[in-house]
């Protein structure tokens, strides 16, 4: 497979230094998509996006237009954008959101006309200083253009759009704990069932909360129609996505690809994208979709970028990152780092992911400084177990969130592929990667 | 007698007017409160609590959950250096050693001088620059021991404070005038929609039916 010609869809303007400007914006299509949404009724442009099978680009994956269905009648619903972009190694909202911010805001008015909303929230992760200020220039210039406020390029309908920074807390990426951080509370996830924010969300009342890069995608998707949209890609993943390639390649970045079509090979080692592993060493294994999702090895290369072709091998598209690590990779060191990342952000409600947490962290650190027991690798799983009864794929969930149950991802791939390296680790007192 | 500036004091009130619970308005005006000192002193959160409407403990104990936000002193420059999985493969751990070599401090740490603050943060999704860090929330990527060097010299030299305010300046575009549209009367309408909706559904005795959601 090569890589296709597909359309960039939300990376178009990714080539001009300016492109974060109202002037370049509307130079190039922008707010073109929302002028012809206004011109449908709000039903037309639901439909619309649930034609196109935009999947949720924020980790889950959820149909939006199917979301959008389930928002329960209210008086007041709101429309909240995650942009909290916290997931290890996924770089590509803070793209969008430096590089793009009136295609998102667009995005947002198309979404909060459907939903009929008045008031939107977009939520950026704090640490995105730069995120912070262009979003806001470009809110203040889309009031001024008529894009956003009282009568919408005289459409009769209005919507105010406030941009809220968060604070430092990973977990404030789920959505429910978004709600609690937006609603000036420590980002603890709420209890479910209420399944979704659409039953009961903001301050009560149905919410949509959806991705920047799902949002991102309807102005083009309204332009040019949800049949060019299902053109691209294949199956239930239509459309192209973006995929923040790091780790041991040439060209670490974020590239737009069309999904299905393309493969992690494609992307890995096209001169194009990624150009390959450095010295042309071997490749050892990649984490497809965040550091949440199980680990796959050099024989799932041909497989292609969709989401339910990525599920079939027990892991996950997830939010769209993909990790690159070489023959010179310490397998436990690797997995030691991700687990130490989901104990420090654990938010501490669920005992397994609070404790567990902490313990296969010191385990696993024990074995990568040679101090580990023959029993570490059974009492690893065994913890495992204890947060994720099982441990398989999809994770049993005994907690209030999925990141508990994330944890044991990288442990059990790590052990299941490596398991001679983490043996090498106890019979020789260290890690002989050094 | 007020501790905020009336210039922060006034943006704090601008925040409080664009949500529907002033609670909400927390998190935003904790990052302006902090421009003031670079950091949450108590006198700034008392003054925070008694803006939202909560008291200093509710403050506290938020704040006290979220990394960005400080009670305790914190160096002019923030440098928090990413040790997460994307820039662990290509060397975040040589660089953090470094860092703390050059700096003379640990993470945790502030120079005597006040100067820097250094941290080892997660992921900053900017894996692509990897090895990356940011110094007060702005961004500097490929880094090497060279680069930092310079980074850590240009700071010193004051080259950088155009891009890299003090530490607790956030975001320094302000937001152009208030809410334009009267929540009001976007309820009144949307109650009134809601009945209708209701009404339809129940005169043709299906539920469920879209209405343009
Ligand atoms: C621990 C955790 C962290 C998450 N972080 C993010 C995030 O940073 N950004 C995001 O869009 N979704 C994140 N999600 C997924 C959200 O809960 C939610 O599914 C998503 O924002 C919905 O938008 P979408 O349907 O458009 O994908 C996270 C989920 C979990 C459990
Ligand atoms: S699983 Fe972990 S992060 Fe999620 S609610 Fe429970 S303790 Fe918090
Ligand atoms: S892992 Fe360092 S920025 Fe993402």
């Amino acid at each position: 497979m090569t890589v296709t010609e597909a359309p960039r869809i939300v990376t178009s303007r990714m080539g001009y230094e300016d492109s974060h400007t109202l002037a370049r914006f509307l130079a190039t299509g922008g707010y073109e998509g929302l002028r012809k949404a206004l011109q449908m009724s709000p039903a037309e442009v639901a439909a619309e996006v649930d034609a196109a099978s935009l999947l949720g680009r924020g980790g889950a994956g959820f149909p939006a237009g199917r979301k959008w269905s389930m928002l329960r009648k209210g008086p007041l619903p709101y429309l909240v954008v995650n942009g909290d972009e916290s997931e290890p190694a996924t770089f590509k909202d803070h793209l969008l959101i430096e590089r793009d911010p009136h295609q998102l805001i667009e995005g947002v008015v198309i979404a909060a006309y459907a939903l009929q909303v008045a008031q939107a929230f977009i939520y950026i992760r704090g640490e995105f200083a730069l995120g912070l200020e262009r979003v806001q220039e470009a809110l203040n210039e889309a009031y001024e253009h008529g894009a956003v406020g009282e009568d919408i390029f005289g459409s009769g309908f209005s919507l105010d759009i406030v941009v809220h920074p968060g604070a430092g807390a990973y977990i404030c990426g789920e959505e429910t704990a978004l709600l609690e951080s937006l609603e000036g509370k420590r980002g603890f996830p709420r209890i479910k069932p209420p399944y979704f924010p659409a039953a009961i969300g903001l301050y009560g009342q149905p919410t949509v909360v959806n991705n920047v890069e799902t949002v991102s995608n309807l102005p083009w998707i309204i332009r040019q129609g949800a049949a060019a949209f299902t053109a691209l890609g294949g199956g239930r993943s239509a459309g192209t996505r973006l995929f923040a390639l790091a780790g041991h390649v040439r060209r670490p970045g974020v590239y737009e690809l069309e999904m299905v079509k393309t493969t992690f090979r494609d992307l890995i080692y096209d001169p194009s994208l990624g150009g390959g592993i450095p010295e042309d060493r071997a490749l050892k294994a990649f984490i497809p979709g965040g550091v949440s999702a199980p680990w796959l090895g050099p024989e799932h290369l041909d497989t292609p970028l969709g989401q339910d072709e990525v599920a079939a091998l027990d892991t996950m598209l997830g939010s769209g990152s993909v990790v690159v690590m070489d023959e010179t990779t310490c397998a436990v060191r690797a997995a030691w780092r991700i687990t130490k990342f989901f104990h420090r952000e654990s938010c501490g409600q669920c005992t397994p992911c609070r404790e567990g947490g902490g313990w296969l962290e010191k385990v696993l650190r024990r074995i990568e400084d040679g101090a580990g027991r023959e029993e570490d690798l059974d009492l690893l799983m065994d913890v495992c177990d204890n947060i994720a009864p099982g441990v398989s794929w999809p994770p049993a969930q005994t907690t209030i969130c999925v990141l508990g149950p994330s944890i044991p991802s990288s442990i059990a791939s790590g052990i299941r592929m490596f398991r001679d390296e983490f043996l090498q680790h106890l019979k020789e007192g260290g890690c002989p990667h050094g | 007698m007020s501790h905020l500036s009336p210039e922060i004091r006034a943006r704090c009130e601008e925040l409080l007017a664009l949500y529907p619970h002033p609670r909400s308005a927390l998190i935003p005006i904790c990052h302006v409160a902090q421009e003031q000192d670079g950091w949450l002193t108590p006198e700034a959160i008392a003054e925070v609590a008694e803006l939202v409407g909560v008291t200093p403990a509710e403050v506290l104990g938020t704040a006290g959950f979220y990394d960005m936000l400080h009670t305790e002193p914190v160096g002019r420059y923030l440098v928090a250096i990413c040790t997460n999985i994307a820039c662990l493969l290509r060397g975040a751990e040589e660089l953090l050693a470094h860092a703390e070599e050059r700096l003379g401090i640990g993470v945790g740490d502030t120079t005597p001088d006040g100067l820097f603050t250094l941290e080892d943060a997660e992921c900053l999704a900017d894996c692509g620059r990897a090895p990356c860090l940011q110094v007060n929330h702005r961004f500097f990527g490929n880094l090497d021991p060279a680069a930092f060097d310079q980074l850590v010299e240009d700071l010193r030299a004051g080259r950088l404070d155009g891009e890299v305010p003090p530490h607790g300046t956030l975001i320094r575009v302000r937001r152009a005038g208030g809410l334009r549209v009267d929540p009001a009367r976007v309820a009144a309408e949307r109650r009134a929609m809601a009945e209708r909706v209701a009404a339809e559904e129940a005169a043709s005795g299906q539920g469920g039916k879209e209405d343009g959601r």
